[in-house]
């Protein structure tokens, strides 16, 4: 672990952070609204990345976690009035409970029938945002009155600080040796928990911390946007978007997956003239990368540094 | 009288959920791989179907027989440029090939998806049934369509079922969702029955998809709902069982239409994610399926 301060991708990711911090200071505030979002997207990506990448669990439904810590902080602010920052406390507090709910079947089954439960926990939790339109403001979304700053500057200071919090932790976590054994236990189960590993305390662990991000970013992000609705954190989209930056990025990176999701939401931007092309040659990109990079951007960039 | 008409509706949806399952099972049986791209594959064909029938005036008939045609097509595409390319890699470890080829497949659909949504907008579309009118069957008053749909889906299922069982193109396909190295001692070319079985799948896709734009309409919003429900019913009937995705599709058929009439269509979905839930928890392999 004290090695990694002195690698090449330390100092570059260093640099990077401190030239996104001036930012601020000569761009508009459309760019910073733009990174802004980009940067909560990034954790999404990487809370996302601990639990595939290393955990090896195919969760479809980053959204139930995100869904839920955002729903929680934004109905307790709206319909209760609670203070910002309990509402965000209580919102990844919420997140963490889904997220145990989640790792209940995880520890049952695999592969394609873990993912089809995580996907029908987001089905189940838009159907529950529908019918309980009374609380949670249904198919219209909800309107949230409080906000943390409306300075454009401060929000995406608060983002890009909680992104490179986050960003430390996980991967500080994913190259420990917890992510060591995370990453056997995903590979092989069987001879992980043969060699002693308590498989299931370590893939408690993973999903727990996976979820606090996952609803700590999007309890965040309800109260950058200042509403919450099904479409921007609870669709099967956007998480086919957190999942499509993750694996963008480079899986099992933790870092990677920050910069698919940047490229995707700034790409997502650039593309905006072709209109209704835009997805599709987002997707398309995103398409060929998985065909012809598989490692993605920073599993390309490692494995050249690696062999030279 | 009620009970009369969720016993027919419930049959014709519960045979179109069964056709579109039957191949998506089909394809995960013989070689492993999990189509997300499915929905994407039903809604061209009804597009597809459409456009010829409404645009091109062509017929009816010939206007369903194209959408099956463009189905086939997508199938291979799916096949030759997304899933081989994923299987055949040697950058891609084996045991991640599963995750790739469904976020390959995923990304593929949702390409397919925007195609549509921008030749031909998001707005639903109907197919021209082949067979229109009305008739009364035990007091309810059916459209001649949903007969035919159920017809159509029960004679295509039994169908595939002779030619698995009773051809020898068939009976390679078994062979080789039981034991693919085996079938490759015996001299058969693994690739053969794999585009083959691209090909099944292709038919029954597009066959499903034409039925469902005439039953029920579809537009591009259609395509995420499709390829999740194929996949509830497969996954609740057991991986890779034909018979137990049967079963399972005429239990969500049923649940989803005794939902709609007696409680509220808006909760339509409900009971069935339900369901899929507490047998995932039960019994994890699905009601027919094999370890």
């Amino acid at each position: 672990m004290a090695s990694f301060f002195t690698t090449r991708l330390f100092f570059i990711s260093l640099a990077l952070v401190i030239i996104a911090a001036t930012l601020p200071l000569y761009v508009s505030g459309y760019v910073l609204g733009l990174l802004t979002v980009a940067f909560y997207f990034g954790v999404f990506a990487m809370a996302w990345d601990l639990l595939f990448g290393f955990a090896g669990e195919v969760n479809f439904g980053p959204t139930f976690l995100i869904g839920v810590g955002a729903y929680t902080a934004g109905i307790l602010n709206a319909q209760f009035g609670w203070s910002v920052y309990a509402c965000i406390v209580l919102g990844a507090l919420a997140s963490v409970i889904a997220g145990l709910v989640l790792a209940l079947p995880a520890l049952r089954v695999r592969g394609p029938y873990f993912g089809l439960t995580t996907l029908v926990a987001v089905l189940m939790l838009q159907n529950f945002i529908v019918v309980f339109a009374d609380l949670t403001g249904g198919e219209i979304g909800l309107t949230i009155p409080d906000v943390i700053t409306i300075n454009a500057g401060a929000n995406y200071w608060i983002a890009l600080g909680f992104m490179t919090i986050s960003a430390a932790i996980l991967y500080g976590l994913s190259q420990s040796p917890i992510g060591l054994v995370l990453q056997a236990s995903g590979q092989d189960p069987v001879q992980a928990g043969a060699l002693g590993f308590n498989i299931v305390k370590h893939k408690l662990a993973a999903f727990i911390v996976s979820a606090f991000f996952s609803g700590l970013s999007g309890a965040l992000l309800v109260f950058y946007f200042g509403t919450a609705s099904v479409g921007t954190v609870v669709d099967v989209a956007v998480g086919v978007n957190v999942i499509v930056s993750a694996v963008l990025g480079g899986r099992r990176t933790v870092l990677g997956a920050a910069l698919g999701a940047i490229f995707l939401i700034v790409a997502g931007e650039f593309l905006r003239p072709t209109g209704e092309l835009a997805t599709f040659i987002v997707s398309a990109v995103a398409l060929l990368v998985v065909l012809f990079f598989p490692g993605g951007f920073l599993g390309a960039a490692l494995s050249r540094e690696a062999r030279s | 009288m009620r009970a009369f008409q969720i016993l027919i509706d419930g049959f014709a949806i519960s045979a179109l959920y069964a056709l579109g399952a039957t191949g998506f099972t089909l394809i995960f049986g013989v070689s492993g791989v999990l189509n997300l791209s499915h929905g994407a594959i039903m809604v061209a064909a009804a597009v597809a179907a459409w456009a010829a029938a409404s645009i091109l005036n062509v017929g009816t008939y010939a206007g369903a027989l194209f959408g099956v045609g463009v189905a086939l097509l997508t199938s291979f595409a799916t096949y030759f440029a997304v899933v081989k390319p994923i299987q055949d890699s040697r950058r891609i470890p084996n045991e991640e090939k599963e995750i790739f080829v469904l976020t390959g497949t995923l990304l593929w659909g949702i390409m397919i998806q925007e195609v549509i949504a921008y030749f031909f907008t998001n707005n639903a579309k109907t197919v021209l049934p082949i067979v229109e009118g009305v008739v009364e069957i035990l007091g309810v008053r059916t459209p001649r369509n949903e007969i035919f749909t159920a017809i159509v889906c029960c004679f295509v299922i039994a169908l595939l079922w002779l030619l698995v069982n009773r051809t020898r193109t068939g009976k390679a396909v078994l062979a080789a969702s039981m034991n693919p190295r085996g079938v490759t001692l015996l001299g058969l070319e693994l690739t053969n029955i794999y585009v083959v079985v691209w090909a099944i799948y292709g038919i029954l896709a597009g066959i499903a998809g034409v039925l469902l734009g005439m039953f029920l309409g579809v537009s591009s919003y259609s395509v995420g709902p499709l390829t999740a429900s194929a996949f509830s019913i497969v996954v609740l009937g057991g991986l890779g069982s034909v018979s137990g995705s049967l079963i399972a599709a005429f239990v969500v058929g049923y649940l989803e239409t005794l939902t709609a009439y007696l409680i509220s269509p808006a909760y339509r979905t409900i009971p069935a994610l339900l369901l899929l839930v507490f047998v995932m928890y039960i019994r994890p392999q699905g009601l027919l399926g094999r370890r």
